[in-house]
């Protein structure tokens, strides 16, 4: 079979193995084995197949397209200079001219030729019809756009989600018996008791891997929003997993409100597009990408002809003709670029909301209420994921407007969740906080023009985050509590989740030694770091380069800080020390496995070109950036250019996480400084960001108190008024009902009852005559017999007389 | 007209048949052992198959050139018959009777009443 055909089957069944094993466990889920063990058999054999699969996929598509060595530049004077050895940089565009209009020999024109494989599987309907409007009529597909890109994140996805799903095997037994929840109380003062809900767990497990999935594979921007709300509403039913505690419903609502907040603003940017383009499809000549990056200017970035015709609808209208010229000077004029523009910062709304951003945030770390194997996948491999996934997927259509704005609030998200991480004290808590601010992170990489950067943190992130997460569960698990203040010294007792944990703290602190080797994280924050200095060298805006950087240190503070204060120095609560214990292997060979990965995942195999960086560099979308046409000062640096920046960058992070881990050791590892003098000078400053800046006070205030204002008007709008309508007719109905009553009961039952009755009474006085006496019978046979024989003689006699 | 006096006609074939019948019925209404209703019932019927035959007797009849006459003895044969088969049945709910009540008094199977 031909690759182009084997791939998308691969993928397809990747997919929708999920799928067939939430359906599975739906219908037979509590009658698979004692408590439905089963089912979290039959979802982990599901996923261990789909990542299977998935891996299969990309050998072969290695095996067809290879990977490229990165091209040396031509000049290579910079070559010479590199630190590392082993991480190697794409480096192509050293002598590109940086006008946009000048259509070099840029990236468009890099020798590859890997197209993505797109396609349709099913077409779900057809609006409009041909010729009826400008458009090609829009088909709502279930098709796949697949390239380097979608084939690693399936790898990803399914590998991280199937050492979750063993490792919930494991975490998840006390739901095989009936539980006891110990955070409920119910009025009569007893804890709830109920049923275990070990399949329901595994059931929403198998639809959230297929959701994401599905949303990774789509071929069309319907499709991406279909799913997109499939993974919400996953996210809503684990995060609400223990409904019965009032923070974990609370917390599902506010995860999924949130998410409909930024999706509302994804729906205009579909608007948008459709309204224009009439399309929604990523792949193909009359595809999304292809209309705002056409092959024939290069890959530049045009405004389609759909928006200029679009935002010049009134001259249309006045009467001129929208010829191609007409149309062109239109574009010059800069007609449709909002339309664009719109378009991108709707989808980037999405995002925000996904992937947790300032101004959305806030529901990533309520989030924490789920089950951790859940935060694990939430927080690494699919849910917040998504978002930045799409921003890079939608990178083509992005305008330098666009990306500035989602450079600004990747910066924000990602210096505010990093202060708000370094005060809380919930394991979990700091944990989600890490994940927004690495989040934003990604996000900022991506704004700047990191696109590779971007993802490449995206995997890394996602491999080391989930580490962090499962061995967060295990610790919760082994002390039955989240407040890191009552751990402590717990190294000795649970030695797999201890080490494990340190690598993965190591790796998101960017520990690396520079010019030989380093973990994951340090790579994709290498590169993170290269681009923001590249991004503030040409276009000034310093800020972000600072709110980046300082971001590494803080994040290397803090996560040390946790695994200080969970693992070394003295038990401070005795009793949690004593019950702890280390987790079954089948919860901590997971641990393990990702802790490989964590480092070295950004690896480049030995004596081959193969690395993650270079297979992302396969999926780079065509086409340099342009400069904006409303921020005409602002270029987005190509990505090749940050190459220079790299000394500096390595520099600088790994100044930060130097700086970061020995501050926390100084102050929670030797305790040679104490956080408590530091937060008694700071008290203001400390309350501030212990409140998490206050966000969810200032959005209750905002927010949710004029909601339930609006609300309680309306109740009562309702209760006064609109009952007292419903009220009345219901009691004209009443009235009317008791005539009906009345005639029903006087009248016709009356008849009915008077006719039986007769006929009962007629019975009863027949009755009699049936005496059962063989002689009366008789007797009166022959009574009959001869009063017939009088009768008939007579009436004959008469009628004889008659005639 | 005195029918003693007369040659024997269908008169007196009715006669008798009405004697049969009356005694027949008689018999029915007044004995209260089963097999005595059972020998009023045959009494009936024999009654009424005297008549058939008398009626169909071509000897009897003024029309006797034109009709085979075979009328009535068929209906009389197809009564004999079901006498014997009546009389099969009856004697074998009689038979029931006195093994459940170990009488055979009809007015003591008054189980039938309304």
């Amino acid at each position: 079979m031909e690759l182009s055909q084997t791939i998308p089957l691969l993928l397809g069944l990747a997919w929708l193995l999920p799928l067939a094993s939430f359906a599975v466990i739906v219908l037979f889920g509590p009658r698979m084995g004692k408590s439905g063990v089963l089912s979290g058999h039959v979802a982990t054999g599901a996923i261990l197949t789909s990542a299977v699969l998935s891996l299969l996929a990309l050998a072969l598509w290695l095996e067809k397209h290879g990977v490229q060595e990165p091209q040396q530049p031509e000049h290579d004077s910079h070559g010479a200079r590199r630190m590392s050895t082993v991480r190697r940089v794409t480096h192509v565009a050293e002598n590109e001219p940086e006008h946009a209009d000048e259509f070099a020999d840029g990236p468009a024109d890099r020798p590859r030729g890997i197209q993505p494989l797109f396609g349709s599987w099913y077409s779900l309907g057809t609006f409009g019809s041909e010729g009826a409007s400008r458009f090609p009529p829009l088909r709502v597909e279930i098709g796949y756009y697949i390239d380097t890109l979608t084939i690693c994140m399936f790898a990803m996805v399914g590998v991280i989600a199937t050492c979750i799903h063993f490792y919930s095997l494991a975490y998840m037994h006390e739901e095989l018996d009936d539980v006891t929840d110990h955070e409920v109380t119910l009025p009569d003062g007893h804890h709830l008791h109920r049923p275990g809900r070990f399949p329901r767990f595994f059931q929403y497990l198998s639809l959230f891997c297929f959701s994401m999935l599905g949303l990774v594979i789509a071929g069309n921007l319907a499709m991406v929003f279909v799913f997109w709300e499939l993974v919400g509403i996953c996210s809503y039913l684990l995060i609400g997993f223990y409904y019965e505690r009032k923070s974990a419903s609370t917390a599902a609502n506010k995860a999924f409100i949130v998410n409909r907040v930024g999706d509302f603003g994804m729906i205009i940017g579909m608007m948008a597009l459709w309204g224009s383009l009439g399309t929604f499809t990523f792949g193909g000549p009359d595809g999304v990408f292809a209309l705002v990056r056409p092959a024939s200017q290069k890959h530049h970035l045009v405004v389609p002809d759909g928006m200029v015709r679009a935002a010049a609808r009134d001259q249309i209208a006045a009467g001129v003709a929208p010829t191609s010229t007409q149309i062109n000077a239109w574009r010059q004029d800069g007609y449709g670029y909002g339309l664009l523009v719109i378009a991108g910062l709707g989808v980037f709304c999405g995002c925000v909301g996904k992937s947790a951003q300032f101004p959305l945030h806030v529901w990533l770390p309520d989030a924490m209420e789920g089950p951790t194997p859940v935060s694990a996948l939430i927080h690494a491999a699919t849910m917040v994921a998504a978002g930045v996934y799409l921003v890079g997927r939608f990178f083509p259509v992005l305008t330098p407007e666009v990306l500035l704005v989602i450079a600004y609030i990747g910066g924000i998200t990602l210096f505010i969740a990093a202060t708000i991480a370094i005060t809380a004290t919930d394991i979990k808590r700091v944990l989600a906080y890490s994940t927004v601010s690495q989040l934003g992170l990604m996000m900022l990489s991506l704004g700047i023009g990191g696109w590779l950067a971007g993802l490449y943190h995206l995997f890394t992130h996602a491999f080391f985050k989930a580490l962090l997460f499962l061995c967060s569960g295990s610790v919760i698990h082994a002390c039955h509590t989240n407040e890191m203040p009552r751990m402590g010294g717990l190294r000795k007792k649970m030695p797999w989740t201890a080490y494990t944990m340190l690598i993965g703290c190591l790796a998101i602190s960017g520990v690396g030694i520079p010019g030989f080797l380093g973990l994951s994280g340090f790579y994709s924050k290498d590169a993170i770091l290269a681009q923001a200095f590249s991004f503030a060298d040409s276009s000034g805006h310093t800020l972000l380069l600072v709110a980046a950087t300082a971001g590494a240190a803080i994040t290397s503070f803090y996560m040390f800080r946790l695994w200080y204060m969970t693992f070394a120095g003295s038990p401070r609560d005795k009793h949690i020390y004593e019950h702890a214990h280390e987790s079954p292997s089948v919860m901590y060979l997971p641990l393990v496995i990702l802790a490989v990965f964590a480092v070295g995942v950004a690896w480049t195999m030995p004596l081959t070109p193969l690395s993650l960086e270079n297979l992302l560099e396969q999926a780079r979308p065509k086409g340099a950036q342009s400069a904006g046409q409303i921020w005409t000062d602002l270029t987005i640096p190509e990505e090749h250019a940050s190459h220079e920046f790299h000394d500096q960058a390595t520099l600088a992070a790994t100044a930060m996480w130097v700086i970061g881990i020995l501050l926390a050791t100084a102050f929670y590892g030797v305790r040679s400084l104490d956080p408590e003098d530091v937060r008694v000078q700071f008290a203001k400053l400390y309350s501030f960001v212990r409140h998490k800046w206050w966000f969810d006070e200032i959005y209750a205030v905002l927010f949710v108190q004029p909601v339930l204002l609006l609300s309680r008007a309306a109740a009562g709008i309702d209760r006064r008024w609109i009952d007292w309508l419903v009220d009345r007719s219901a009691g004209w109905t009443v009235g009317v009902s008791r005539v009906d009553d009345a005639i029903d009961r006087w009248f016709v039952d009356g008849l009915v009852d008077r006719i039986a009755n007769s006929t009962y009474s007629l019975g009863l006085a027949l009755r009699g005559w049936q005496s059962g006496r063989l002689r009366r019978y008789v007797m009166w046979i022959v009574v009959g017999t001869v009063g017939l024989f009088v009768l008939i003689s007579w009436f004959l006699e008469l009628a004889v007389a008659g005639s | 007209m005195n029918l003693l006096s007369q040659p024997v006609g269908l008169s007196h074939y009715l006669v008798v048949g009405a004697v049969l019948f009356v005694a027949g019925v008689a018999c029915m209404a007044t004995k209260r052992n089963a097999l005595g209703v059972l020998l009023g019932i045959e009494l009936v019927l024999n009654g009424a198959n005297v008549n058939f035959v008398a009626f169909s007797s071509s000897w009897l009849r003024s029309d006797s050139q034109f009709a085979m006459g075979l009328e009535g003895h068929l209906v009389a044969l197809f009564v004999i018959v079901l006498a014997a088969a009546e009389a099969a049945v009856a004697l074998a709910i009689t038979l029931n009777f006195y093994n459940n009540h170990a009488t055979i008094d009809v007015d003591r199977a008054d189980e039938l009443q309304g």
